[in-house]
């Protein structure tokens, strides 16, 4: 008798039904967008906080350089000495006093600018005044060398090296940085899908021993079968989770950045308008067109198939070890000592993804581990973007799956076994005899 | 009268430990079945073992003529000593769920559960979750559950721990009623007294074998001891237990009465008859009290298990 379908149905029900499912479903999304909204909102009051910087010029060459912006306004002192300045400044509670020396020379100049502050000042602060400063006392010094400036602004030369491979193959930076997302994209989700489901399917084969109604069951269905329908049921209450988070996490997205967004589209307007100031607009639109060149580039439908396999493998395989837990333990608690060579090789694949890969995607590392099945999904579906040989991935797919089968075939044995034991916490050798039953 | 199951020369070893040694047993259609023995003497691996939970590692077992099979799932059904119910599911779907899993199709599950909701005055709970229910009520879902699908061969594991007096008379009427619908019974516990009352036949299994079995009647006949107790009042006190003793193996007996006659165990060898005893104590004084003591299912539990 097939009861699959009956298993995989209530499972299913139940996951969807239960009240932490549904508040977590609707919550996640809301908290993370609020979250993102509450960090975007209170970096941009940070960055609105008013500055008053006191400059004493000594050398008279600088105020021109200064000028007020929305968030730092510069008062000049003059007419005083440095220490009447400092005591100044600290009296009027001011952000602090940039002090430039008397000098002639443009290289002992650059050399004897300080500010004076209570606390330190902030890194960008420095930084943005120093690059100030320091591209007006370049002007300055070229000038006095008497060399036309604008000349040298003329004669810049920007290099972009096209690359293309032997069979004609063209490809950019921008290409491997989409790849590069796409194939990271792939490979977390899988990690983190892995993560949250197999915990899912643990708890609730956990939930069957712990409520006893596990002997009732089996003296009904085949625990390959509940096993099964176990996983599969989960899964699909993940798949519907998910989907459910992906169109809530939208529709939030559209109304926060409605609501709260218009200053943020501004301020990315402005800094826009900047970059289209200083740089040429023909060089944007080049960029904007790499990437959609780059999107083109990817191995659509490779990547689609890929990432439907080695994603349904990949996932099945540790779930199936997680229901292999789930049954041999009494509850979660005991679960941590198995926890661990499970999680291992999925952390490991996800950093040799995002180190190795990236660097070479075709390298030794990269090709070992996408063929070794408890990482191959991760770092497979990462490299795969880079363009991986159809024999390569079937290869990848095959061993994946003859694993898969040979890992549910244990699981299945220790399932079998440990649904039925209670009051003790099993050993790895326990788990082993068990396997031989 | 045929066999509805037979076990033969069942074995099953767990590792090293021998859970069940070469056990054969027969149950009759239509009988009430006790399977006894201590904890832990292999009677729940052999009921697993019946129900296809676990497979055995040599013998067989024949269900209704045929080699016990997947499709013989719904013919049994079984309530294990370690049940339960999913917590947070209401009571009809989840009998609903479970009947389905036993081959009923959801028309005839829905039908039959409201006959035995009604019938258990319980239909009210259709939609209560089971952590809303004591645990007897629990008990008594879980019997209709065990029921529901109208098994040939019903298996109860314990079936009456958890209920108070009432309830488990309910449930022990109800089970003597299925027996005399055509099911038939394999009961297991350790209660002796509801082994007496329902059990036709009986097999006991202590440390992975079979020790015992048969018609309950039959053991008890093979296990009694000619032995009476006696209650008596004596005409002449003087030397009445030193002519008794002399005569016949006696020892003091104690049960219950409410005079303050003189009580004793008289063991019968083979020569003399209950006749002869009873002869010679109707000379001896006013008889009050003479019964043949047959063993219980108790003592004959503890008597084959500590013999062994």
């Amino acid at each position: 008798m097939n009861h699959l379908p009956l298993i995989i149905k209530r499972e299913y029900i139940t996951k969807v039904k239960n009240k932490s499912f549904i508040v977590m479903t609707i919550l996640s999304p809301v908290i993370m967008i609020a979250l993102v909204a509450v960090v975007a909102y209170l970096s941009q009051i940070n960055n609105n906080a008013k500055r008053e910087v006191s400059v004493l010029d000594d050398s008279g060459l600088i105020q021109s350089v200064l000028e007020n912006t929305d968030n730092i306004t510069y008062s000049f002192l003059s007419n005083m000495s440095l220490e009447e300045a400092k005591t100044l400044v600290e009296e009027q509670e001011n952000y602090g006093l940039l002090y430039i020396d008397n000098s002639t020379d443009v290289d002992t100049l650059a050399n004897h600018i300080k500010f004076y502050s209570v606390d330190s000042p902030s890194l960008t602060f420095i930084g943005s005044l120093e690059d100030k400063l320091g591209n007006y006392l370049t002007d300055l010094k070229l000038e006095r060398l008497n060399v036309n400036i604008e000349q040298i602004r003329a004669s810049r030369v920007r290099v972009d090296i096209a690359q293309e491979s032997f069979v004609g193959e063209k490809t950019s930076k921008t290409d491997s940085i989409v790849k590069l997302v796409f194939g990271g994209a792939a490979g977390y989700l899988l990690f983190m899908f892995i993560i949250i489901y197999g915990n899912m399917i643990m708890r609730s084969v956990i939930e069957e021993k712990t409520s006893r109604i596990i002997e009732v069951i089996i003296s009904s269905v085949k625990p390959v079968q509940l096993m099964l329908g176990k996983i599969i049921g989960t899964s699909l209450a993940g798949i519907t989770q998910f989907i459910v988070w992906i169109i809530l996490g939208g529709i939030l997205m559209l109304i926060v950045s409605s609501v709260f967004g218009i200053d943020l589209m501004q301020s990315q307007l402005t800094q826009q308008e900047l970059i289209n100031q200083s740089t040429n607009t023909g060089v944007i639109a080049f960029e904007v067109q790499q990437v959609l060149v780059a999107f083109s580039n990817l191995p659509i439908l490779n990547l689609i198939l890929a990432f439907i396999f080695f994603f349904i493998g990949g996932y099945l395989l540790y779930s199936s070890l997680y229901a292999a837990i789930g049954a041999a333990v009494d509850n979660e608690t005991d679960t941590q000592q198995f926890m661990l060579p499970i999680l291992m090789p999925l952390i490991l694949a996800v950093y040799i993804g995002i180190f190795t890969v990236i660097e070479d995607p075709h390298g030794m590392v990269s090709t070992l581990f996408s063929h070794i099945p408890f990482t191959s999904p991760v770092v497979m579906l990462m490299r795969i973007p880079f363009g991986v040989p159809i024999w390569e991935q079937l290869l990848s797919l095959g061993i994946l799956i003859g694993t898969f089968v040979f890992t549910v075939w244990v699981a299945a044995k220790i399932y079998r076994v440990g649904i039925l034991m209670y009051g003790k916490k099993p050993s790895y050798k326990e788990l082993i005899k068990w396997i031989k039953y | 009268m045929g066999y509805l199951l037979e076990v033969h020369d069942v074995s099953k070893k767990f590792g090293d430990f021998t859970a069940l040694n070469k056990v054969s047993i027969a149950v009759p259609k239509g009988s009430v079945f006790g399977l006894l023995g201590p904890n832990g003497a292999g009677k729940t691996t052999l009921i697993r073992i019946i129900n296809q939970i676990t497979m055995p590692d040599q013998g067989g077992v024949i269900l209704d003529s045929e080699a016990l099979q997947p499709k013989h799932i719904k013919d049994i059904g079984y309530l294990p000593e370690e049940r339960g119910l999913y917590k947070s599911m209401k009571v009809g779907e989840q009998a609903l769920y479970l009947a389905q899993l036993k081959g009923l199709s959801k028309q005839e599950a829905k039908k039959r559960l409201k006959y035995w909701f009604e019938r258990l005055e319980i239909g009210d709970w259709w939609n209560k979750k089971i952590q809303e229910l004591s645990k007897g009520m629990a008990q008594k879902i879980q019997f209709v559950v065990t029921v529901l699908h109208e098994p040939k061969l019903l298996i109860f594991d314990e079936p009456f721990s958890g209920f108070d007096p009432i309830n488990a008379n309910i449930i022990k009427d109800e089970i003597i009623r299925l027996k005399n619908n055509g099911a038939t019974v394999i009961f297991s516990t350790h209660r002796m007294e509801s082994v007496e009352e329902l059990c036709d036949h009986i097999a006991l299994i202590h440390q992975s074998n079979k020790i015992l079995d048969g018609k309950l009647i039959d053991i008890k006949k093979a296990f009694k001891t000619n032995t009476f107790e006696i209650g008596i009042n004596p005409f002449q006190e003087n030397g009445f237990e030193n002519e008794l003793i002399s005569r016949f193996k006696t020892s003091k007996a104690n049960y219950k009465s409410i005079g303050d006659e003189l009580k004793y165990n008289v063991k019968l060898s083979d020569s003399d008859s209950a006749n002869d005893l009873l002869n010679f104590l109707m000379t001896k004084g006013d008889v009050c009290h003479f019964v043949e003591q047959v063993p219980s299912a108790n003592d004959i539990f503890i008597q084959s298990v500590k013999s062994n």
